[in-house]
């Protein structure tokens, strides 16, 4: 890992390429973070930078949240993540990390929350089928059979109904259409996880670029 | 959302013939066959206008050698290089998909009197 950033998902719409073609992309607001901590082998056992990103109202922050800002000399922000980049020790405390650290035409990793669900059923969260809706079926979207009886007992993993959604998931390999740096926005192709208004972390992604 | 708005605003075509249901177009599209580019007219009643900003889009419906042929294509795409209004329609909803059912005589539209 090379390159990350924070940022907020601000929606999603299309753009035509040179070709005409539509393009389906996502808005990030990428940026400004700032680094606020460097952590290295020596000290924490591993190299990283811890990065910032929206601010926080001064009178949100408490004493020793305002004391870990004060040493990068940066204005207390909302959100802190860590980020184990290979050249961790080449950033500098307190140092401005914006949106255009991507180029057009990078491949990206984006990590968010994704939208919670509740209680799904079965069919919902792990695509199952449902059964006959009529024909005195009385079987609709019920999760089936749990298994053997002579097992006399469900096994660990069965796909049963519960809580679908909320989870972090990561969406590797998203193209960047276009970078506006003036504006701190980020234009990646396709779906990114989560609701409009959430936090999201862009890295270089892990796999191959191109 | 205003974000959105201003990175669709780059994009956005200003020179747009007003363009409503009922009406009678004739849409130059641009088509790529291989290599060559040529210019494609495609003629007919805009039967809906849907989507906002970008991503607007309409639809066109003609009837070609007795089948009913509906394309939409998208507002502000480049490919479009030209919209003519050949006729303004009176109709009184937005969306026409009455005429799907309708052949002959029945599916013409009056035109819109100033």
């Amino acid at each position: 890992m090379n390159k990350a950033i924070i940022g907020k998902k601000v929606g999603m719409t299309q753009i035509f390429d040179k070709d005409g073609r539509v393009i389906p992309v996502t808005v990030i607001e990428a940026g400004p973070c700032y680094v606020i901590q460097k952590k290295s082998k020596e000290t924490d056992g591993y190299d990283a930078v811890q990065l910032g990103f929206g601010d926080l109202k001064e009178q949100r922050a408490n004493k020793p949240l305002k004391g870990h800002f004060m040493k990068a000399s940066v204005a207390p922000k909302k959100h802190l993540r860590e980020f184990r980049l290979a050249d961790a020790a080449a950033y500098e405390v307190g140092q401005e990390i914006r949106a255009d650290i991507f180029a057009e035409g990078d491949l990206v990793d984006v990590t968010a929350r994704s939208k919670g669900k509740g209680f799904a059923g079965s069919i919902k969260r792990h695509g199952q089928r449902r059964g006959p809706m009529s024909h005195g079926s009385h079987y609709h979207r019920g999760p089936g059979s749990l298994g053997s009886i002579d097992a006399a007992r469900v096994f660990k993993g069965r796909p049963l109904p519960g809580r679908m959604g909320g989870d972090r998931v990561t969406v590797q390999r998203l193209q960047v259409v276009k970078v506006d740096a003036d504006n701190n926005l980020l234009l990646v192709r396709g779906a990114v996880p989560g609701p409009r208004g959430g936090l999201v972390t862009i890295k270089d992604s892990v796999k191959a670029q191109k | 959302m205003d974000k959105i708005r201003m990175i669709e605003a780059e994009q956005i075509k200003k020179d747009l013939p007003q363009l409503s249901p009922g009406d009678t177009v004739r849409v130059h599209v641009k088509v790529i066959e291989g290599t060559r580019e040529r210019t494609q007219v495609f003629e007919g009643v805009v039967i809906k206008r849907q989507g906002s900003g970008l991503r607007e889009t309409f639809t066109v419906r003609r009837i070609s050698y007795g089948v009913g042929v509906e394309r939409t294509f998208p507002l502000h795409s480049p490919r479009i290089v030209k919209i003519d209004v050949i006729r303004r329609g009176d109709v009184r909803r937005a969306k026409l998909y009455y005429l799907r059912k309708l052949t002959g005589k029945a599916a013409r539209i009056k035109e819109k009197r100033n």
